[in-house]
């Protein structure tokens, strides 16, 4: 069967298993690769796309579940909360593998989204699904502290 | 990682790893001459012969498939200026997100006053004559904390000898003396007005003859090397917007992806299998027997995951049903009340009776650990027209081009390594027998390299397949004189040795010891009188590997813990008791007395929380940390970390800081959860749900302070692992909680899961 699927704005369509997780759509059959691989099993959050602007783990999300739905990798971040993460994150140089990332930054950006001044604890608990290996997870706090802080100053990120 | 080798020791290894055919040598006809007049118009070519290589970060693995030429000219194989006045820097250590890119980056670009913008970086190809590590004789390999160790003088002489000839001819361009001109932001001028960019200089210096002697900078003229903002990490943007190109990312035409069916169990064997239901699988196009397994190769991973799922395999396990680590725990506590071979003994004539009268006796014990890096193993290759090609994150360089030229009946020059950053490492990605290299390669001969194919680890496969952090035991006896001085020290160690059996044993190992099992015991930063040490080195089916810090990793815990008792026990200060016991050893006393400043060590702290220290010298850095714990519940939190590290010239001091936070996160991790156990021959923690790691909740506020120092620079990728354990035992201590002797402490209830 044919699925249409939304991604970063554009339509895309996937022919094939429809158990398929959206994770291996995304990487092997259209090609966006930041998204990343690291379990299988929604527990380190390497893999989070933004489904109609939730952050969502795609390695454990059928692609059959997606149609009609907004979807959204690393590759289509443009929003000014993006921007203004993206921005924060190079300026604070908080990767080091920089393989989580990807999924950190969707993390994130859902989060400030959401709410625009984040306490610690806000960042502990909108973050903890995202695993980080070389620990960056004190500059990722520093990033969205910045991030909230321009973006509530009005100034262009 | 290993000792630096003597010129015998290298002659050897080189013969070694040169492998079946020893043919790494061949293919060295291209004069510098000859090259640079063929090169034309492509600017200063410092550099190599492969002139066309795509850059590490190339979006497209096919930019960087021209083909690779050696170059002669190994001392200037580190950089280019081009004409569009970009730099390039060569890279020979693999980035694995300890900065090391960014390190050499700036020693290159400091020497050579370039401007950090125009700066571009890549990885050099597999070249051991050229790129190897320098402290390791003839390997390229990227490990021991001695990216920046080995390559400091290299990479500036290479920086120092393109500006010199860049400057040489700017003056014969302009007729004034060299003298005269000045560098900076890749600009050159003269007092006359004259003035030029590196990139407009860069053809004419390139028909120059290279000099042989140039004059590094002194210190006080760095312009970038230890200053706090000059040098941004190159690798920033491309991890922030997706672009990176891992290996798992790596697109090439008709690619597919293999999974392999590992054996289920340590000890396992094949017995059949039935390819019948994989094949049967949508996308799935091959079904092979490899030496590692049963292949399952398809079109994108889905398929070969599902593929596998439908894979009918009999393995004979008989073998594993004794393979289990409660039983090898409880060996090693046997082995460790008896003696081993000797490690450490008192110099002949020094021997004295013993003088203890307390005594502290404790036995440790640690478990087997995954790196599990974020990126599960994988490496892609390519074999076509005669020629192997890989895409990995090649980190033991020299190994993975031997063994994937000896598993494809390959000649070493038809063999092309094309390295990616990596996804992590922790050491995972160098070892003895480049597993996802010559697996991947052994899929691409069954296929008949029909295709490029992607050899890609699952999480399970990766966390539960071996190359662990071995288990480890020391039984530890110390005692204190009348006076509350250490008198004696008896340490029996027992676990696998990483080195035994491989190609690198006989530089480790001697006399029976492996050095990496004892080291941090054996030499110790600390004078210990009458030193008595013994090690058990045992045999598993089950293989172990460095694990960031190697030996560090357990050692620290034990000698820091106890060295705390010892303290307590003699009604000691534990600073104070260490600084005397520490003697000339001014460094690791230097950051145990920054530490101690910096994190108000003896003063009140908040109510509940209590401080614990521990300083650890290894790789040539020596850091101290100070943990600020409270207990409630009986559930453990750390705070605050306060770190103090001398690793001599901090190049980058950022990355320093941020490899200091990242190491004490990643002993976090091990500290609180880190264990792999094993039953029946199976590893019983596979993936992230039951191998926990640190969360970002957990992660405590870390201030790092570097010691400001001229002294030769040393690594930063393992050194702040070690400490961070034994500094939140001797908190917990003082807590009240009695001394844990078996990590990880969730293993005894004290932390919230």
């Amino acid at each position: 069967m044919t699925i249409s699927l939304n991604i970063n704005g554009k339509t895309r369509e996937f022919s094939g298993d429809p158990d398929t997780p959206l994770l291996w759509v995304i990487r092997d059959d259209l090609g966006l690769t930041g998204t990343k691989y690291g379990c299988g099993i929604a527990q380190c959050g390497a893999c989070t796309v933004h489904v109609d602007g939730v952050p969502l783990r795609s390695c454990s999300s059928p692609v059959a579940t997606m149609p009609g739905r907004a979807i959204t990798t690393i590759e289509g971040l443009s929003s000014r909360v993006a921007k203004a993460v993206q921005k924060a994150w190079i300026e604070l140089d908080v990767a080091q593998c920089g393989y989580c990332q990807s999924g950190q930054i969707m993390s994130a950006v859902a989060l400030l989204e959401k709410k625009a001044k984040l306490s610690d604890r806000d960042i502990d608990l909108g973050m903890a699904g995202n695993i980080c290996r070389c620990a960056t997870y004190q500059r990722i706090r520093a990033a969205i502290h910045l991030a909230s802080k321009r973006l509530a100053s009005g100034d262009p990120p | 990682m290993i000792h630096s080798l003597n010129a015998d020791q290298q002659a050897v290894l080189a013969r070694q790893l040169a492998g079946h055919d020893g043919s790494c040598s061949q293919g060295m006809t291209l004069s510098r001459r000859n090259f640079l007049r063929s090169s034309g118009g492509a600017g200063l070519a410092l550099a190599f012969a492969w002139l066309p290589m795509g850059r590490a970060s190339a979006a497209s693995p096919l930019d960087s498939m021209a083909a690779p030429v050696s170059a002669p000219f190994a001392p200037n194989a580190f950089v280019r200026v081009g004409p569009d006045n970009v730099v390039t820097i060569v890279c020979k250590h693999l980035e694995m997100g300890q900065g090391n890119t960014t390190g050499l980056a700036t020693l290159v670009a400091d020497e050579l006053d370039a401007d950090w913008s125009l700066v571009r970086t890549e990885y050099a190809p597999s070249d051991a004559r050229i790129y190897n590590n320098t402290l390791y004789g003839a390997m390229q390999i990227t490990g021991g904390s001695s990216t920046i160790a080995n390559s400091f003088e290299q990479m500036r002489s290479a920086g120092a000898t393109a500006r010199a000839m860049l400057v040489t001819a700017a003056a014969s361009a302009w007729n004034v003396p060299a003298s005269e001109i000045k560098t900076s932001n890749s600009v050159l001028t003269h007092a006359s007005g004259r003035h030029g960019t590196y990139g407009e200089m860069a053809e004419a210096a390139g028909r120059l003859a290279v000099p042989k002697d140039v004059t590094l900078k002194q210190p006080s003229q760095f312009t970038l090397i230890g200053k706090q903002t000059a040098t941004p990490r190159v690798d920033s943007t491309s991890k922030c917007n997706g672009a990176a190109l891992y290996t798992i990312d790596v697109k090439l035409p008709g690619l597919l992806t293999a999974v392999i069916a590992f054996p289920p169990s340590f000890g396992a064997r094949l017995i059949s299998f039935d390819p019948a239901e994989a094949l049967r699988v949508p996308g799935v196009t091959d079904v092979v027997q490899v030496p590692e397994g049963i292949a399952v190769v398809g079109k994108g991973m889905w398929a070969a995951l599902r593929g596998r799922r439908a894979l009918k395999v009999q393995w004979d396990e008989s073998a594993s049903a004794s393979i289990n680590s409660d039983a090898v725990l409880a060996q090693y506590r046997s082995q460790a009340r008896n003696p081993g071979t000797p490690f450490a003994r008192p110099a002949d004539g020094q021997q004295t009776p013993n003088a203890a009268v307390k005594t502290i006796q404790a036995t440790y014990e640690f478990p087997f650990l995954a790196h599990a890096t974020m990126e599960p193993m994988n490496c892609v290759v390519w074999l076509h027209e005669g020629i192997l090609e890989t895409w990995s994150a090649h980190q033991f360089t020299t190994l993975d081009h031997t063994l994937a030229a000896k598993a494809a009946k390959l000649p070493m020059d038809k063999v092309r390594l094309h390295t990616l950053v990596s996804g992590g490492s922790f050491g995972r990605r160098a070892n003895f027998v480049s597993d996802s290299t010559v697996a991947a390669v052994n899929i691409a001969v069954a296929i008949k390299g029909r295709a490029p194919v992607r050899l890609q680890f699952s999480r399970e496969d990766d966390t539960g397949g071996g190359m662990y952090r071995p288990m480890y035991v020391h039984a530890v006896k110390a005692g204190l004189d009348a006076t509350g001085k250490l008198a004696g020290w008896q340490h029996t160690i027992v676990g696998q040795s990483i080195f035994a059996g491989t190609v690198l044993g006989s530089f480790v190992i001697k006399d029976g010891i492996d050095a990496m099992s004892v080291e941090g015991v054996f030499p110790s930063q600390y004078a210990i009188p009458q030193m008595m040490g013994d090690l058990h080195s045992t045999d598993l089916p089950i293989p172990p590997l460095w694990w960031r810090s190697v030996g560090n990793s357990h050692s620290a815990f034990v000698m820091e813990t106890m060295i705390d008792e010892l303290a307590a026990a003699a009604g000691e200060d534990a600073v104070a008791f260490r600084l005397a016991l520490l003697g000339n050893n001014e460094r690791v006393a230097g950051v145990l007395k920054l530490v101690a400043e910096k994190a108000g060590w003896g003063k009140p702290t908040e109510p509940g929380i209590e401080q614990g220290i521990a300083v650890h010298q290894c790789f040539g850095t020596s850091v101290a940390q100070v943990a600020d714990v409270s207990m409630k519940d009986g559930k453990v939190r750390v705070h605050r970390v306060v770190c103090a590290v001398d690793c001599g010239v901090a190049v980058n001091p950022d990355v320093i800081r941020a490899q200091m936070e990242g190491g004490i996160g990643f002993a976090m991790s091990a500290l609180y959860y880190g264990e792999i156990e094993i039953e029946a021959g199976r590893a019983v923690q596979r993936n992230f749900d039951r191998y926990r790691v640190l969360r970002i909740y957990e992660m405590p506020k870390v201030e790092v302070h570097i010691v400001s120092s001229n002294a030769a620079p040393t690594g930063v990728g393992e050194p702040g692992v070690p400490p961070l354990a034994p500094a939140v035992a001797n908190a917990m201590a003082r807590l009240g909680v009695p001394r844990v002797r078996r990590l990880p402490l969730a293993r005894a209830g004290l932390v919230a899961l």
